[in-house]
């Protein structure tokens, strides 16, 4: 106590503030912006304070229909958190035990994390444009007369987002049974459960708090992605492609405000976890 | 309870790919006994308890618990259950829900499997813990809820692997004195792995030492200490001195060397210890190897000596076992 600090804590803690503004000034511009007056451009200062640019982001009217973008979006997360939950789980449980080929299974799916995601995506959009000519060409009569493409976003789409979240999914579902004591497992079948119930009434219940945060990584990197959504989406896009499109032909906050809207739908998804994990602590406790 | 039975090991072998962790033993633990599998780390005595409880399947040989081969069935369909090393209680699951886990996986109706898990509680003395959760009870409590969790099964054998080695010293004494009870009070067998003489002798009617794969020697705690057949069985159980004679290794209790100016055997004491009620005396013999006597206060007051001294050491020609 009373001790002083030395110059080089006050250097290093100058550095840090700098470093957190760079993170997050930015952020906190557009969402202050956001609020601009029906006046106001897209710049400071501030010209009065209104909700206006947000209800013209959600009467849709704009160049695009924000508001389908958004709902595509937020069914497009919902899936891939399903999907990323239920696979890293299996995964997970599956790569416990040594198998054939799990070493090369693991490092697959690591890959998919190195290689430039413009390049997966690319790759994903050729490999579904390829399809297409070969169900249209050589596929039967009754497929091959109607098809234009298989490319959509729970196709193509949620193929591409697959290949960012299970990566971080397995890695996180590796942390956690590396800390899981096989004990427990064993102290279940010594008392005569089967594989499932070991599985429904040990392991998931343990492992559960995780498990939502393996659910809140799929949702929040889905629904922020853009690289790899964006030559594989098929024809309609996810909310920060439009977004992304907006940036050069839009010159009023109602971005600012979609931007917000965005984040702010990020920020319900983490506290909504949160509190879920802090209820399933609370009831655990409780009994 | 269900009926005690006798448990048999017949030529019970098992390798881990290249390596040998138990080979082929043949061990007889008869029905109500408390046996200790005493052993160094890796000596084979984990691998002799998880392949009796089903946790690990033999690779040959026979086991046999009563009239029934129990070699390959599962863990529950045994008659024996475990008690792990960490007790491995269910973190999410109260005191009450832990003991009444495997009657639930039976479909025993809720109201049974409470009323018989609350009986359980009881004999462990645990009823007003019901409702705890696992974190929030004591090394010790945890032990009794797992015990109790065990006992459920109602198993003819209650396999206990180093069931003390989480617990401080102090309640370490405790509570064997209670696993013994309970063993008496449930007239079933326990076995019991542990790495401590101690704990072994304190507690088994039949004391088992392991040494890589094989069972060195078997015994009453009495006969283990009193007649250790090798040098790692006397090294092991401790007490003694392992020395060279002739031809032969002998060894001599450490209370049975007896210290006094006049006898032939010339020694210098390199340390001396008190200890309270005794005293220990590191001892050099002039060619080099070394013995350790413990002696009464009473037995050292009557002839003192210190370190660096010189002394003459003896012992009765029947307190001097050969070694094999």
């Amino acid at each position: 106590m009373g001790e002083r600090r030395s110059a080089t804590f006050y250097a290093l803690a100058a550095f840090f503030g700098l470093y957190v503004l760079f993170l997050y000034g930015p952020m906190f511009g557009i969402f202050v912006l956001s609020f601009q007056g029906p006046d106001g451009g897209l710049t400071f200062p501030m010209n009065g304070v209104s909700l206006v640019w947000f209800e013209k982001l959600f009467q849709g009217g704009g160049i695009v229909d924000l508001g389908a973008a958004f709902w595509r979006s937020l069914a497009l997360g919902v899936v891939v958190m399903l999907l990323t939950v239920a696979i890293s789980v299996s995964a997970g449980l599956a790569f416990r035990t040594r198998f054939w080929g799990a070493g090369a299974l693991f490092y697959i799916t690591i890959a998919s994390l190195i290689v430039p995601s413009i390049i997966t995506s690319l790759g994903i959009g050729l490999e579904f444009r390829l399809l297409d000519d070969l169900v249209k060409n050589h596929g039967p009569d009754w497929l091959a007369e109607d098809h234009t493409t298989w490319m959509g976003l729970f196709t193509s789409g949620l193929g591409a987002h697959l290949t960012w979240t299970l990566p971080f999914g397995l890695l996180i579902m590796f942390a956690i049974f590396n800390r899981f004591n096989p004990a427990y497992e064993e102290a279940a079948r010594d008392l005569g459960a089967t594989p499932f119930q070991t599985f429904r009434h040990v392991v998931w219940p343990i492992i559960l708090p995780s498990v939502i945060g393996i659910g809140l990584f799929g949702f929040t990197l889905s629904w922020d992605e853009i690289a790899r959504s964006s030559q594989a989406i098929g024809e309609v896009n996810t909310l920060p492609l439009e977004l992304q499109g907006l940036t050069t032909t839009v010159t009023k906050p109602d971005i600012y405000a979609l931007g917000t809207s965005i984040s702010a739908v990020s920020f319900l998804v983490i506290f909504a976890s949160l509190f879920g994990i802090r209820l399933l602590q609370r009831r655990r406790a409780a009994r | 309870m269900a009926t005690p039975a006798p448990l048999e090991l017949i030529a019970v072998t098992k390798r881990y790919r290249a390596t040998l962790a138990v080979d082929a033993i043949d061990l007889r633990i008869p029905a109500g006994t408390y046996c200790c599998l005493l052993g160094p780390s890796g000596c084979g005595k984990t691998s002799t308890l998880r392949m009796i409880a089903g946790h690990e399947i033999a690779s040959e040989g026979d086991i046999l618990l009563g009239a029934a081969n129990i070699t390959t069935l599962p863990p529950a369909a045994r008659g024996t259950a475990m008690m792990f090393q960490s007790y491995a209680l269910f973190p999410h699951l109260s005191v009450r829900d832990n003991v009444a886990f495997a009657l639930k996986m039976r479909g025993i109706d809720k109201a049974t499997r409470h009323r018989r898990a609350g009986e359980l509680l009881e004999l462990v003395a645990m009823s007003a813990y019901a409702d705890r959760l696992p974190a929030q009870l004591s090394g010790g409590q945890q032990q009794r809820v797992a015990l109790a969790r065990a006992l459920i099964t109602e198993p003819q054998i209650l396999l206990l692997d180093e069931p003390l080695s989480a617990l401080d010293p102090f309640l370490r004494v405790r509570m064997r004195a209670e696993l013994k009870r309970l063993q008496r009070e449930l007239g079933i067998s326990f076995i019991h792995v542990t790495h401590g003489q101690e704990e072994a002798m304190a507690l088994a009617d039949l004391v088992v030492l392991m040494n890589a794969g094989r069972i060195e020697q078997q015994g009453s705690p009495r006969e283990m200490f009193n007649r250790p057949r090798t040098a790692f069985a006397a090294r092991f159980m401790g007490g003694h001195n392992v020395l060279r004679r002739a031809d032969q290794q002998i060894a001599v209790r450490t209370d049975h060397i007896r210290i006094a100016p006049t006898h032939a055997l010339r020694a210098r004491v390199t340390e001396l210890e008190y200890q309270g009620t005794w005293l220990q005396a590191n001892l050099a013999l002039p060619d080099g190897e070394t013995l350790i006597a413990t002696l009464t206060e009473q037995q050292f007051d009557a002839a003192p000596f210190g370190a660096g001294d010189e002394v003459g050491i003896a012992w009765d020609d029947d307190a001097a076992h050969p070694l094999v």
